[in-house]
């Protein structure tokens, strides 16, 4: 047994005059430690090798599955940024340019115009734009959108669906474990090849 | 063209339901008569991949400087620079992410989970400081991990640990990594990322609480060096193992110890062996009975740890969603609460059968449970071996720099008298007094 054999060991006195071992000479512990050293490398060759047999080439990016999110508005407070890297985008293929709009406007707005009092957005990030009548174009200023999702969900549940929340990758750090997926509770959240690093709502018309 | 049918939609449609209807075509698109373009949307693009690479290009550059300049070129104020360089780009400027003790849990989930892609940037910055420290000893803390670089620029005034409670703080970092690496392999959460203290100042913006443990940690980083990389780093854990069997090592001097004792206080992390006196008689006796009493406990510690840490499995699993989700539709179908959580909602609106729910957190909770147990052996493993170590006493020579906790931040290097002969900043005349 080594560990004892290290009690009893003592320096030989030839040891102690001469403390430097030379290079050339191989003793029981370097010898020891060599065969260690070689079976970590093997180790960690192996392990690589094992892991990297399925690893992708390519990075992957965290994303939301709109098909799946629920718009919980964890999006706009979990996110170690201040400032959500979740913003809402606009399908504008789907969306049906109502005059009265659930994702725009309040659920018991007064009037169907642009009061501040009537928008469901608490940033006011949404810009109603007429184009013809009975038309309203609705347009995402992502600089004051904070990815809270009201929206997102005011247009699931009575319009088409065209809101949905997606991460932007301009302003994601892509930390290791991303703290709203941590946090989402519909488990949208999943990591995508970078190559694809968007999942666009698809257009729902057939 | 009105559409009546908009006006009419019931005014309490706040009572949102909260199954993900999506793309439902409940109003067609219009067909424009003004001309009116849909306008694209527009994504920003993804940060390229190929910067992943150049990350993983610099890790191997500061590496192989870092490893030069401590066994080599022996300049303390060079590794300082580097470290300096290490936190800016590793820290500040990549916001400390991916790092190197981060990519163990996604090794981790990778061994574990076949379907689980780990991306090849991230291997690498797992491997390579461990394939370095294998050759050259720990010179990746030295000058190259941003966490370890932060805590380093703050040793103001660093203090002695008693070795009995160094010994035991440390153990704190392999039951980290322990937990860890469970809650990796189940797929649960990466706690390392989670807890990082210092990636909310290299983002400067974070979780409060985090900031604050962090915050913590500097300041008692200014008189205990480097608490995080000495008590809790779980990669350290990692490093510390591999270092012992290094190729090249850190040497104090750099040809010889004269037994100065000039560089026994120099070490602000406890790092420095002494050389040791003869071992009296007795002394020697006693310790070959609490040796051999030791040995025979050590199957018990193993045990009573696995008990121990059994008893904890069924709060570890609780970590994994799934299991919290299962938990809560639990207590709902019982009928034990009478609200709901947005977890429950999403779960019930996707529709899936309740018993699969069941029988995955079931089987997520029987994996916890055995890994805790292991986990818990392991630990009761663990503090046997420390204690033999303890009572194991080596005949030391030299004062050396401790193969496993040496960080190579090249501090001790200017208090030996030996290294000013090296410089040519002393003559030889040391030498002749032997």
């Amino acid at each position: 047994m080594w560990i004892t054999a290290g009690i009893i060991r003592r320096a030989s006195s030839e040891e102690q005059v001469k403390m430097k071992e030379p290079k050339d000479i191989i003793n029981r512990r370097r010898f020891l430690r060599g065969c260690i050293r070689g079976g970590f490398l093997a180790g960690l060759a192996g392990l690589t090798g094992g892991v990297t047999g399925r690893a992708k080439s390519q990075n992957t990016v965290w994303q939301i599955d709109p098909e799946i999110c629920i718009a919980c508005g964890n999006c706009a407070t979990h996110c170690v940024l201040e400032e959500s890297a979740v913003k809402c985008v606009h399908a504008y293929a789907m969306c049906g340019y109502c005059d009265l709009c659930t994702g725009y406007l309040m659920p018991e707005a007064k009037q169907l115009d642009t009061g501040a009092e009537n928008e469901l957005c608490p940033n006011g990030a949404i810009k109603r734009t007429f184009v013809e009548d009975p038309y309203y174009e609705y347009t995402i200023d992502e600089s004051l959108c904070i990815g809270c999702g009201k929206c997102v969900k005011g247009c699931n549940a009575f319009g088409n669906g065209s809101l949905f929340l997606q991460v932007r990758h301009d302003r994601c750090l892509n930390c290791n474990e991303c703290s709203i997926a941590a946090a989402c509770p519909s488990g949208a959240f999943k990591r995508v090849d970078i190559s694809e690093p968007y999942i666009p709502k698809k257009v729902g018309h057939a | 063209m009105k559409r009546i049918g908009l006006l009419i939609i019931p005014a309490v449609f706040f009572l949102f339901l909260s199954e993900p209807v999506s793309g439902v075509e409940r109003f067609p698109p219009p067909d424009f008569e003004s001309g009116y373009e849909l306008p694209q949307t527009t994504y920003a693009p993804a940060r390229r991949g190929v910067y992943e690479y150049i990350d993983v290009a610099v890790l191997l550059c500061a590496l192989s400087l870092s490893s030069y300049l401590v066994l080599v070129k022996r300049d303390r104020r060079a590794i300082f620079v580097l470290t300096v360089f290490s936190l800016l780009y590793f820290g500040f400027w990549r916001k400390g992410c991916v790092c190197a003790i981060g990519a163990t849990q996604n090794i981790v989930l990778a061994f574990f989970d076949n379907s689980y892609a780990v991306p090849f940037a991230v291997v690498l910055f797992f491997l390579l400081p461990l394939v370095f420290t294998l050759f050259f000893g720990r010179t990746f803390c030295a000058a190259v991990c941003p966490l370890g670089a932060i805590q380093d620029l703050v040793v103001l005034k660093p203090t002695a640990v008693p070795l009995w409670l160094e010994s035991a703080l440390r153990l704190l970092a392999y039951l980290y990594l322990g937990i860890a690496v469970l809650l990796a392999a189940t797929g649960s959460a990466f706690i390392i990322c989670r807890y990082d203290p210092f990636v909310s100042f290299f983002r400067l913006t974070g979780n409060l609480n985090i900031l604050i443990a962090g915050g913590c940690l500097l300041v008692i980083g200014v008189f205990i060096g480097r608490p995080y990389c000495r008590f809790l780093c779980p990669y350290g854990v990692i490093l510390r193992q591999l270092s012992r069997v290094s190729q090249w090592r850190v040497k104090i001097t750099p040809d010889e110890c004269i037994n100065c004792r000039l560089c026994e206080d120099s070490c602000p992390f406890g790092a420095i062996n002494k050389s040791t006196a003869d071992w009296p008689r007795r002394d020697y006796n006693k310790s070959k009975t609490r040796l051999a009493i030791l040995i025979i406990l050590l199957p018990v510690l193993a045990v009573s740890g696995a008990f121990a840490t059994a008893a904890t499995s069924g709060w570890l699993s609780r970590a994994h969603p799934t299991v919290r989700l299962a938990d809560r539709i639990y207590l709902e179908q019982s009928g034990n609460v009478k609200d709901t959580t947005d977890a429950s909602l999403a779960f019930r609106g996707t529709g899936k059968p309740i018993d699969q729910l069941y029988a995955q957190a079931a089987n997520i909770q029987d994996k916890t449970g055995f890994g805790s147990l292991v986990l818990g052996a392991f630990m009761g493993l663990l503090v046997g071996l420390k204690l033999i170590k303890h009572s194991v006493r080596r005949h030391r020579t030299d004062y050396e720099a401790d193969r496993a906790g040496c960080l190579a931040c090249g501090r001790c290097f200017q208090y030996c008298p030996r290294e000013h002969v090296r410089l040519k900043k002393i003559k030889e005349a040391i030498q002749g007094n032997k």
